[in-house]
């Protein structure tokens, strides 16, 4: 018990139905390859794995430090290319991939930085149009440089063999699966993101964590405390970016596959804003539960609603409502209610 | 004696997790000018800004001509006949001075009598009647706030550290306005940190210190007692010009 | 009284630029793409020109306002569909008649929505900037959903009525006709809005409230019944100016605002917040940009206003005619 306190970094999830929830989630993800086999819902697993990281790195922001910013992405989508373009043009192996890596989350940590300097110029609501600004611009560069990115259609590439199905980590099956480059790539997303998460769970458990949400709850009173804020935020963005950037590093290796839709569009904005916030801002494990909801409502909601849109085909209005296609209306008007009504999202709610 | 116009019991304010305001209590009589005195951060302008209603007392009470009036808004304060002249003077940059005065005055406008009292007091605004409020000086913006505050009759005159920052001979202006208000029985509740000023034109005084009133009593009294000045106030007449 | 350049600098930005691009690009491109770009900035200006005052007044920062502009772009085509008789009649004062009422009632719709949008969203968030961009998004989010719920996710064209088409020759340059019509309708509101803003009561209101809201409830006004007004013309200005821009685009999709979001936040980030005048300049100057960027040099036209924000934002971190908070 004392190893499993020390290991989350002193914030367990506190309160019973949460702490049942968040293990089962990672239970879930743990067994999948073997109790639920088959691509679609490993690759569903696997999404959630990354969304997990790239969610909680956002929660540092928002919810920790309470900054809106709309670049978050962004940082994500560098990462991804940083992979994408080292293993296209500098041929594949481990060594592209940490070079790739390595230099998305330096590239994400120094924009992280020059956003956080311009915070002290601008006020907040300023501050998150100028974010929207600068992703724009670099989901607008990430189409232009046909020649570095692929443009639209994106840059496709090989992995490592460790992690394509060629390789064969033993022969034949173990308890009915294929031990393979695909379970590796999937044991190792899930233990790379276990570690990512309870670095940030270290992160904001520590005297800066502590300090950040002092400057959440007042800024001008930690300024006179001494707490240099601006610091500590850029400081925060950083860290939140270079985790970013390797969640986008392993979707990269996921999908052999980057592009602007899959990594630097607004909606994928959306989708980890929705994340964080219906799971519970500055909890950390809302992201994990976000991350999980959010992920099987792409994936399992859709057909759910298109059979009730087929259900209700007769009415007016209400087969367009419930259209497959419009889980983020529903999505959506949850988003709104948990905002107005409860603002610490479902993990607050459990706690209570 | 006469009555008092506005009380204060026990008023509390927190602003936060600041507990600023720790109970708070005087009175301010009618067709008097009360100052109130304080060291920095004594809680002078929170005192001023809770009566305005700009931030909700947590305790206590304030009664303006016998209404209670620590649970209504600013807008609803201020139509009971009281304005506030803030420390910042709230004058908008962006309106001529006729405009700034426009607002204080209701829809109908302004008159000859009450422009000619104001140009009186304030030759400078008739001066800058069309310039807007942003280029004045220092001084012509105090003036401007306070011409506000005077251009319609008002019941109660809240005002906050109107010489700060100003010049001599522009204090001197203001010392005389207030006289000449004094005359027409206005009630004036006034912080000053200037104690020149303040022994000028003040009747009574209350002294606050860490979110409490310390001392009231009458102007006069203290301003021969230097020794209760250097104690309550860290100065005396004399040095503080 | 001598002015100091400070004060007159942000006056000369525009004239500037529309002067250096002259030797740039011969004349007859220039007053095409002048044209262009004054015109699309007059549809800009209606698409921010409320939310700068929303802002400036209320400190709310409404995220959702694209949706608005989309309601205006649907509204047309509601409106427009039924009056293809008058569109499509070679008649200026019918085409002018349809595009008029076009107009009024994606006016009134989007007004009234923002109403209800006020009421419903908005009310509860005010000083809460955190809360409030969340809100906001998630009304874009739930707005563009239903968009496609009542309109469907396909694009829907919207013709121009028939005398609006073509465009009229300026020596060898051939200026579209609706260009100038988009022109001359920004114009005539920015008129409208200065002389409602410097004239009347309620103008001096919102101008001083804008500035220091504080003290304008200190002098006994009811400033929270101001801010339901406001929020209402800003929404029903974006009505009008999703209408004129569909229009001009021919085609309307659920995404037609929403795409526009992020040059409305630049036009308010360089005007400065909280001035009429300056969204009006603001939306210039990006027009102008788009335009002579993407003649000049089509492969940074895309990025360019994003760069021009970030120009004027070193110049003047609080936009180019700021209005002072007291």
């Amino acid at each position: 018990m004392r190893l499993a306190t020390h290991l989350l970094s002193g914030d367990p999830p506190r309160g019973k139905i949460l702490s049942v929830l968040v293990a089962a989630v990672v239970l879930l993800l743990v067994v999948t390859p073997f109790v639920f086999p088959g691509t679609r819902s490993m690759a569903v697993a696997e999404r959630i794995c990354i969304f997990v990281v790239l969610a909680a790195s956002y929660d540092m922001l928002l919810g920790y430090t309470g900054i809106v910013s709309f670049a978050h992405t962004m940082f994500f989508g560098i990462g991804a290319y940083g992979v994408a373009i080292a293993l296209t043009r500098l041929g594949v192996g481990w060594g592209a991939v940490l070079l790739g890596t390595a230099a998305g989350m330096a590239l994400s940590v120094a924009i992280a930085v020059v956003i956080g300097l311009l915070s002290l110029r601008v006020r907040a609501i300023f501050f998150s149009m100028i974010t929207l600004a600068v992703a724009s611009f670099a989901l607008i560069l990430a189409t232009s440089l046909r020649d570095l990115t692929g443009g639209e259609d994106g840059l496709t590439f090989e992995v490592p063999t460790l992690l394509t199905p060629a390789f064969h980590l033993v022969d034949g099956r173990v308890l009915g699966v294929r031990f393979n480059g695909t379970l590796v790539t999937y044991y190792g997303i899930l233990i790379l993101a276990s570690l990512l998460f309870l670095f940030l769970l270290r992160a904001v458990n520590s005297p800066m964590g502590r300090v950040l949400q002092a400057i959440r709850e007042n800024e001008f009173r930690a300024e006179a405390l001494g707490f240099r804020t601006l610091w500590y935020r850029t400081l925060a963005g950083a860290i939140s970016a270079a985790v970013a950037a390797i969640a986008g590093a392993m979707m990269a290796l996921l999908l052999r596959y980057t592009g602007p839709d899959a990594t630097l569009s607004f909606s994928l904005m959306v989708d980890i804003l929705l994340m964080v916030v219906i799971g519970g801002m500055g909890t950390m494990y809302g992201a994990i539960l976000g991350a999980a909801i959010m992920v099987m409502a792409q994936y399992y909601l859709q057909p759910a609603m298109g059979a009730l849109s087929n259900a209700v085909a007769d009415v007016p209005i209400l087969p367009a409502l419930f259209h497959s296609d419009r889980w983020l209306l529903w999505l959506g008007i949850l988003f709104i209610l948990i905002v107005y009504f409860f603002p610490t999202g479902i993990v607050g709610r459990l706690r209570r | 004696m006469p009555d008092a116009l506005l009380e204060l019991r026990g008023v509390e304010t927190r602003i936060g997790r600041y507990h600023i305001l720790h109970g708070v209590d005087f009175d301010v009589r009618r067709g008097r000018v009360t100052m109130l005195l304080g060291r920095n951060g004594a809680g002078k302008t929170t005192t001023l800004r809770t009566i305005m209603g700009l931030w909700r007392a947590s305790a206590g009470s304030i009664e303006f001509d016998g209404r209670r009036i620590e649970a209504l808004g600013t807008p609803d304060i201020a139509r009971l006949g009281i304005a506030y002249v803030p420390e910042t003077m709230g004058i908008f940059s962006q309106l001529t001075v006729r405009e700034n005065l426009l607002l204080a005055t209701g829809r109908a406008g302004f008159t000859d009598e009450r422009l000619d009292r104001l140009f009186a007091l304030f030759p400078a605004l008739k001066e800058k009647w069309a310039v807007a409020a942003g280029v004045l000086s220092g001084g012509q913006k105090q003036m401007l706030a306070i011409g506000r505050a005077i251009i319609e009759p008002r019941r109660l005159l809240v005002v906050d550290e109107p010489t700060k920052g100003l010049a001599p001979a522009v204090i001197q202006l203001l010392i005389d306005a207030i006289l000449r208000l004094k005359e027409s029985e206005t009630t004036i509740l006034l912080v000053e940190q200037n104690f020149h000023m303040a022994a000028s034109v003040g009747d009574e005084v209350a002294v606050m210190d860490d979110g409490r009133i310390v001392h009231t009593g009458s102007m006069a009294d203290l301003a021969k007692d230097e020794a209760l000045q250097h104690r309550l106030l860290g100065l005396s007449l004399a040095v503080h010009q | 009284m001598r002015h100091r350049w400070d004060d007159v600098a942000p006056h000369l930005v525009l004239p500037a630029i529309v002067l250096l691009a002259l030797p740039v690009m011969g004349l007859s491109n220039w007053v095409v793409l002048t044209v262009a770009g004054l015109a699309m900035g007059a549809m800009l200006f209606l698409m921010a020109a409320g939310l700068t005052l929303i802002f400036g007044l209320m400190d709310v920062l409404n995220f959702a306002h694209g949706a608005f502009i989309t309601l205006g772009a649907y509204v047309g085509i509601g409106v427009l569909g039924p009056l293809a008789g008058w569109t499509s009649a070679d008649s200026w004062t019918l085409n002018l008649a349809a595009f008029g009422i076009a107009v009024v009632v994606a006016m009134a719709v989007s007004g009234a929505v923002g109403y209800g949008f006020e009421r419903i969203i908005i009310r509860g968030v005010y000083g809460a900037p955190l809360r409030q961009v969340l809100v906001t998004v998630g009304g874009l989010i739930v707005a563009q959903q239903l968009f496609v719920v009542l309109w469907g996710p396909n694009a829907i064209p919207l013709i121009k009525p028939t005398a609006f088409r073509g465009s009229i020759l300026l020596g060898s340059a051939a200026i579209e006709k609706y260009r100038l019509i988009a022109l001359a309708l920004g114009l005539i509101v920015f008129v409208a809005l200065h002389l409602m803003l410097n004239r009347t009561r309620v103008g001096l209101l919102v101008r001083a409230g804008v500035e220091n809201r504080e003290m304008v409830e200190a002098l006994g006004y009811r400033i929270r019944r101001l801010f339901i007004g406001v929020f209402v013309l800003g929404t029903a200005l974006a009505g009008i100016g999703g209408v004129t821009w569909a229009l001009y685009q021919e085609l309307v999709t659920p995404q037609i605002g929403g795409d526009m979001t992020i040059l409305v936040f630049i036009i308010l980030i360089i005007g400065g917040l909280g001035s009429v005048g300056g969204s009006l300049v603001g939306a210039m100057l990006v027009g102008l940009t788009a335009n002579y960027v993407g003649f000049l040099a089509p492969t940074v036209s895309l990025g360019s206003n994003i760069l021009l924000m970030v120009l004027v934002l070193l110049w003047r971190p609080r936009g180019l005619f700021p209005v002072a908070k007291g």
